[in-house]
């Protein structure tokens, strides 16, 4: 086995193409370098882990982080006060269970199923406006106009958050997100210190507004969460506070990177995306099997086990850190027939790109619509798109992995 | 039959499919994906085309949908014959045909039956007969359930508190009826879950208003001058007002019509193989009938080869789909049905669902969450050895539970586990009730050894 092969992973220069080292790494199913992770890579082994109620993703219970390049310490072990309490993505039950319960009152069934239905005309009309003032159709691009601006918006409008302020926060929520990238040359404490004081003003930010709609409820997640319903079903204003940055980060930096790649793949599939034109509903299993292909999220890097296991005979140390590469298990050949081949027509799409088990995207119903929506909008818009340069310029994020710019030029915007 | 009769089967041959529901539908769908051409023949007795059950006693009550929409969903075109409204009434085994209640005969070369499972039904036939007076099995069922409960009663009662029992007084509920559930046992769910989750199962009945009497019996039901049910009269003396009873007393096997067959078809349904294929009243495996669903009986190497006939959605489909398989395949490509049983059931808000045989379970552990919460794992024990598991809204790590079972992994589990509390800590008697005193039907039934086990015997019915 190829020593340094996670070097090689979290590399930018692997960034467009990392899957010829997944199929590597899944080699060697449980990869330990001695100092690193446990990184598991294929489909049943991650699948199972997920549902394996001895791994923790408490960051308490880590013991060994050492050679670990993605540690990070929300909430963790570290010196540091932290800025704010883990948000439940970081949390085992019972919290974790209470705090996602409470945050889907609001959100989803069976309290509110229609509330992701009721925003398609919401997000159509944002679809539509941000086609119609894309400009000049030889040049566009389509992180900046399109992929980026649409899910902020959305996320802004479920939340409650003015849209108005999307440079400030965007910058926090950029910071934040780069604290999961591990970049090889930053000072490891000035990186802490840089995401905490992210964190502490997005926690501040976020105050002001739930105190406003705690005095002046409006029709948005922010007023229903603060309002609670109940003693024991009311989140303490710190668990409010650490919930709706959670929603406002993974609002905004996942589901731009599945619109992003999905163009980026459809653009590469030209069959497939003249298909998507003439047939709409295509869309549906065309994100599914975009989940599993060029999943947003490529690895897990937060579980650690609550007691020694073994897995396929390797004997995992309590307290360590393990990675789950879902990017790599979805492309496992022992679970997918030619995984390395783009197929929206498969039957069998079981992916691993939204997570599985307790912790498996909360927001997957909006970012399923909002993908779908984009990019049979785009297919059908766009009059002849091309890439102008492939691969594109990424970001450099390994763990949130999508291009940083996706420029195209086609022949008009169909009306 | 490398002789090629196998590909002479699939080319031109004829299989006839007994039971057109899900096991059923689902076989013919598996055959036509293994290319088979010839022709199929489903026959099925209700004059509907396949539906699904677990919406009967849970959306059709609640008036979320229809019962007559219901329909499975098809996963592909099955290109059959359908006869409807007919029930098969006889089999020649030798001269391969299947008799119909109407005189017709269909002949097969290969048989595939899955005639599922019928209501149980109030043993006074005269009591039976009142207006009123409800079993919950098929889609008429359902629909004259639901627009009674339209209509408004005074009062329900459902006699026995097992799943079907449980979610038809939930529904009630819901509906703001008021209701009463009478059940033999000490609790709720006992039969299938045992005592402890018995104990929560009550907690949810009491707390969500119904009127739970257990440890009791219904002796009689009494109608008024119009021939409508209006009263029922309790083992302790009582007598409730009600004007509809929903009797909920598990499933009978629907196998009578292979009396005298020769088929090892008895009151405990078809004994089969592992390969879904019919054993004779001899015990002889036979090669050409099939069988799958509520009505098959086959052993299970998980456990102690016991038979085991579940009454669960998921098992009528894997079987069907292995039984089909195994229909068309040489005998070296065929394939066992060693799923491992798993169940669900949604009652009073709570999404309960089971793997394993918890019923075969003496201990019982809470290793996930609280039964207080109601939102918990609970793990089954037999001779050392991880059995079963239940949960409570926690199904989102059941598929550990169920590769302990596939493990054969120690019980209790040695190890500690994220949202472990106090009361988790040691397992405690699963508390199931003497199987000797009836509650009402299981969900899985278990009897008898392996094939090798002289104890067992097959009684094929009217003996
Ligand atoms: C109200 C209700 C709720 C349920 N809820 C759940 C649940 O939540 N979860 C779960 O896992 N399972 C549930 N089940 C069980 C599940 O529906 C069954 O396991 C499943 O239907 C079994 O399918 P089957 O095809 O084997 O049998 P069946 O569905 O019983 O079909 C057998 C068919 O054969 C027909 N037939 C019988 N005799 C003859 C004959 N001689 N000739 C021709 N046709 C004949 C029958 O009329 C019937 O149509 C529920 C069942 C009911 C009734």
């Amino acid at each position: 086995m190829a020593e340094g092969i996670l070097k090689q992973i979290l590399d930018y220069s692997n960034r467009a193409n990392p899957y010829p080292l997944y199929e590597e790494l899944r080699k060697t199913p449980v990869f330990h370098d001695g100092t690193g992770p446990y990184v598991i890579s294929t489909y049943h082994d991650i699948q199972s882990l997920l549902h394996d109620p001895r791994l923790s993703s408490d960051a308490h219970n880590l013991t060994a982080t050492a050679g670990d390049p993605l540690a990070d310490d929300e909430g963790g072990g570290g010196g540091e006060e932290a800025a704010l309490p883990p948000s439940f993505l970081k949390l085992d039950p019972p919290e974790h269970d209470r705090l996602r319960r409470m945050t889907n009152r609001p959100f989803g069934p069976p309290h509110s199923p229609h509330r992701i239905d009721g925003m398609r005309g919401d997000l159509h009309g944002i679809v539509s406006g941000l086609i119609d003032n894309l400009g000049d159709p030889g040049r566009i691009d389509l992180v900046d106009q399109f992929a980026y601006p649409f899910p902020v918006t959305m996320i802004c409008r479920l939340l409650g958050v003015p849209r108005e302020d999307e440079p400030r926060f965007h910058s926090w929520a950029d910071t934040i997100a780069a604290g999961l990238d591990p970049d090889p040359d930053a000072d490891p404490a000035e990186r802490l210190r840089v995401t905490h004081d992210a964190r502490m003003e997005l926690g501040m930010y976020l105050a002001g507004l739930i105190e406003e709609r705690r005095k002046n409820p409006q029709d948005d997640m922010l007023s229903e969460l603060a309002a609670g319903h109940g003693q024991d079903d009311t989140m303490s204003t710190m668990e409010l506070l650490s919930t709706s940055a959670l929603l406002l980060i993974a609002g905004h930096e996942t589901t731009v990177n599945l619109i992003t790649n999905g163009m980026l793949t459809l653009l590469r599939h030209p069959d497939v995306l003249a298909d998507l034109r003439e047939n709409p509903e295509l869309a549906v299993p065309l994100v599914e099997e975009l989940l599993r292909y060029e999943p947003p999220v490529q690895l897990l890097p937060q579980r650690t086990p609550l007691v020694d296991i073994e897995v396929r005979g390797v004997t995992i140390p309590k307290g360590s850190s393990m990675w789950l590469v879902l990017a790599s298990g979805n492309r496992d050949p022992d679970r997918f027939e030619n995984p390395d081949r783009f197929d929206p027509y498969r039957k069998d799409i079981q992916h691993l790109g939204l997570g599985s088990g307790i912790h498996s995207c909360f927001g997957a119903p909006l970012a399923r619509l909002e993908a779908q929506l984009a990019l049979s909008e785009l297919a059908r818009r766009l009059e002849n798109p091309r890439l102008i340069e492939d691969p594109p310029p990424y970001r450099q994020n390994a763990v949130l992995r999508g291009p940083r710019h996706l420029e195209i030029t086609c022949d008009g915007i169909r009306p | 039959m490398p002789d090629g009769s196998l590909d002479r089967l699939k080319r031109e041959g004829r299989i006839v499919v007994v039971g057109a529901s899900l096991a059923g539908l689902r076989a013919a769908e598996t055959l036509r994906d293994k290319g088979f051409e010839g022709t199929l023949t489903m026959i099925g007795d209700e004059p509907y085309e396949p539906y699904d059950r677990p919406p009967l006693s849970k959306q059709v009550l609640l008036g979320k949908a229809t019962a007559e929409h219901t329909a499975l969903p098809r996963r592909r075109e099955i290109d059959a014959e359908w006869r409807l409204g007919v029930p098969a009434s006889g089999l020649d085994m030798a001269a391969r045909r299947v008799k119909l209640a109407d005189g017709d005969e269909v002949p097969y070369d290969r048989l595939m039956i899955a005639t599922g499972v019928r209501a149980r039904p109030w043993p006074n036939e005269a009591e039976a007969e009142l207006d009123g007076v409800f079993v919950l099995r098929t889609r008429d069922d359902g629909a004259g359930l639901a627009r009674r409960l339209d209509a408004g009663p005074k009062r329900v009662l459902v006699i026995g508190a097992g799943f079907t029992g449980s979610e038809i007084a939930s529904a009630c509920r819901e509906r703001g009826l008021e209701v009463t559930v009478a059940e033999r046992g000490d609790a709720p769910l006992v039969g299938a879950l045992g005592g402890v989750i018995g104990a929560v199962a009550a907690e949810m009945h009491r707390e969500n208003g119904v009127d739970l009497r257990t440890g009791v019996m219904v002796t009689r039901l009494e109608g008024g001058a119009t021939g409508r049910v209006r009263a029922a009269h309790f083992s302790d003396g009582t007598t409730l007002e009600c004007d509809v009873v929903v009797v909920s007393l598990g499933a009978q096997r629907n196998t009578e019509w292979l009396a005298g067959s020769g088929l090892g078809a008895g009151p405990r349904g078809i004994a089969c193989d592992a390969g879904c294929r019919a054993f004779d009243v001899r015990g002889i495996v036979t090669d050409d009938v099939f069988v799958a669903g509520d009505v098959a009986r086959s052993p299970h190497p998980l456990f102690g080869y016991q038979f085991l006939s579940l009454e669960h959605w998921g098992n009528a489909v894997a079987q069907a789909e292995t039984a089909a398989h195994n229909m068309l395949s040489e005998s070296s490509d065929r394939r066992p049905h060693i799923w491992v049983p798993a169940f669900w059931s949604s009652q009073f808000g709570v999404n309960i669902k089971s793997v394993g045989v918890p019923s075969m379970g003496t201990e019982i552990m809470i290793t996930q969450g609280s039964r207080a919460e109601r939102r918990f794992t609970g793990v089954y024990g037999y001779q050392g050895r991880v059995i079963g598991a239940v949960t409570f809204d926690n199904c989102r790590w059941l598929q550990f539970y169920e590769q302990q079972i596939e493990a054969t992994a120690p019980f209790p589990p040695p190890f500690p586990t994220v949202d472990r509390r106090a009361d988790g800590q040691r397992p405690i008697p699963a508390d199931f009730p003497d199987p000797s005193v009836p509650t009402h039907g299981p969900t899985i039934t278990l009897s008898g050894y392996s094939p090798a086990d002289r104890r067992m015997t097959f009684t094929p019915a009217g003996h």
